[in-house]
């Protein structure tokens, strides 16, 4: 009887396990059934570095390279503004701060990460977005420059968590050694706390690339939405995934425009599966 | 002549006290042991004489340690300058994940000295006879090493900022009887130079190399003297337990 339950509770868990794995294949597997039809018209090289995303005109051009560029300028600002802010966080709580105030600021950044999308969006509408177009005199603060700004904030906290697990998971012995001879808190930190951990926090960063690409809410709210190629971080600019999200809902089921729409689902997919696994290497190179 | 001179030290973890009313002088060019079950307060005896113990939050520490005429436990102490003359082995090999080079002279860096760092390494290197192994492969990190080869790369880390005095912290308890007797040797050979202060469980390991010993139990420092009349003619009867191994 015991061996039945123990065979049973078993075989469960090893079916939830592999439903994860199900469900992603399933996932990928309709994406492209929808997605591939649109190569049966435009070559896939047209599609990844066509200059037109005209969707809707007669014939339809269908070129992302517009949203591939607005997507990678809006991802890029934020992690050069949400790196060294996270390093330097997850650096004051892991080796800095008193215990009091890393309990804290803990909580705190878990909170940030708790705050939905579209609010963070709203908030960057209302304050960014006017404070931009004043500073830098544009005829509008809708830029790839608020947008960065804006995922900055939502990257910090994956950034901030996942390097201070990869500074934690120095050994102290380091620490104390050069400590002991003689060096200061700053020298330790930079000379072995952190190549120590620059694997680790090379995975945070990815994950942070991760986080940002696939943000959608935001983006949509304050990057101004025109899909041309920007030829300036002050420019207007429209992300993968804020394309999906606008146009999906008057995209003609069955229509080329609709399975473009999905062509970009997949170029999404791709991204951000190439950003997961090199963040796993990278964490696995850490633990070896 | 004293190179550390201990007066009324106690030492506290929040409320707990480790260290009681420690009176001792430690001689300059003598190998010291400090010894003592486990939890009796000898490494955290050994910690004070280079204030690693205020990495630890909560502490308390009162009395007067001299160490150059000056009252380490002063707040005013300039604790870079302290560790360059106290330096410290510890327990565990640790090298950094650095090269063998990087290693040695990791201490110079840090303290801006920039000159002759080949010849540094290679004096280094030679005092803990590392150098005619190693010296074809400087370069190579230095977590490839044996256990014993680390724990020496070590002992030539603290020697290239030249310190006056060497902290031991159970210095080969992580290495096999065959490398323990090898380090000890060497230990014996830096003796001429340095004054030499080693924490162990291991009493045959005292006895062999210390000149001096020191007992503790429960946070205080019961008997305190010469090597051979501790381990013959021990005055205290908590001593003679101890090291006819009745307890510990």
């Amino acid at each position: 009887m015991r061996r039945i339950k123990e065979f049973i509770i078993e075989k469960l868990i090893l079916i939830s396990g592999l439903t994860c794995v199900l469900f992603v294949l399933l996932i990928f597997l309709f994406l492209l059934k929808e997605g591939m039809s649109v190569f049966k018209t435009v070559s896939v090289l047209k599609f990844l570095l066509g200059k037109n995303w005209y969707p809707i005109s007669e014939p339809p051009q269908l070129g992302i390279l517009p949203l591939i560029l607005g997507s990678l300028m809006v991802t890029l600002g934020a992690i050069i503004i949400s790196l060294p802010l996270g390093v330097a966080c997850a650096l004051y709580i892991a080796e800095v701060a008193p215990l009091k105030i890393k309990e804290v600021l803990k909580a705190g950044i878990e909170l940030l990460a708790a705050i939905p999308s579209v609010v963070l969006g709203f908030i960057g509408m209302v304050t960014l977005v006017p404070w931009v177009k004043h500073v830098f005199r544009l005829p509008t603060g809708l830029t790839a420059l608020s947008g960065s700004i804006m995922l900055a904030f939502m990257a910090m906290p994956t950034i901030v968590s996942v390097a201070e697990d990869a500074l934690y998971a120095v050994p102290k012995a380091y620490k104390e050694a050069a400590l002991a001879l003689g060096a200061t808190r700053w020298q330790t930190i930079y000379r072995v706390i952190l190549p120590a951990a620059s694997s680790g926090i090379l995975a945070a960063v990815m994950l942070g690339i991760g986080r940002v690409i696939g943000e959608t809410m935001a983006v949509m709210m304050i990057t101004g939405n025109s899909a041309t190629i920007p030829k300036s971080i002050l420019e207007p600019v429209r992300t993968l995934t804020a394309t999906i999200a606008a146009e999906m809902g008057e995209a003609v089921v069955g229509s080329e425009h609709y399975f473009a729409l999905f062509a970009i689902g997949i170029v999404l997919f791709v991204i951000s599966f190439i950003i997961n696994v090199s963040a796993d290497l990278f964490l696995h190179k850490t633990k070896s | 002549m004293n190179a550390i001179e201990v007066k009324e030290l106690n030492f506290w973890y929040g409320s707990f006290q480790a260290l009681k009313d420690i009176n001792a002088n430690f001689k300059e060019k003598k190998i010291t042991a400090i010894i003592g079950p486990s939890g009796c307060g000898k490494s955290t005896l050994l910690r004070v004489f280079n204030r690693m113990n205020d990495l630890i939050e909560g502490v308390t520490t009162r009395g007067e340690v001299i160490i150059n005429g000056q009252n380490i436990l002063n707040k005013d102490i300039d604790l870079v300058k302290l560790r360059r003359d106290v330096g410290m082995v510890f327990q565990r090999p640790n090298p950094f994940p650095l090269s063998i080079y990087e290693n040695i002279v990791f201490g110079l860096k840090i303290h801006g000295l920039k000159d002759n760092l080949n010849e540094v390494v290679e004096k280094s290197l030679k005092a803990v006879f590392l150098w005619d192994n190693l010296k074809d492969r400087l370069h190579q990190s230095a977590l490839s090493l044996s256990l014993e080869q680390k724990q020496r790369l070590c002992i030539a880390r603290v020697l290239a900022v030249r310190p006056r005095i060497l902290l031991m912290d159970e210095p080969c308890s992580a290495l096999d009887p065959q490398a323990t007797l090898r380090i000890e040797e060497l230990m014996r050979e830096l003796k001429n130079n340095y004054t030499i202060i080693i924490v162990t469980h291991n009493m045959q390991q005292a006895a062999r190399i210390s000149d001096e010993v020191g007992f503790m139990l429960l946070g205080e420092l019961v008997e305190f003297g010469k090597t051979e009349e501790i381990f013959t003619r021990p005055k205290d009867k908590r001593t003679e337990d101890y090291i006819s191994g009745r307890y510990g």
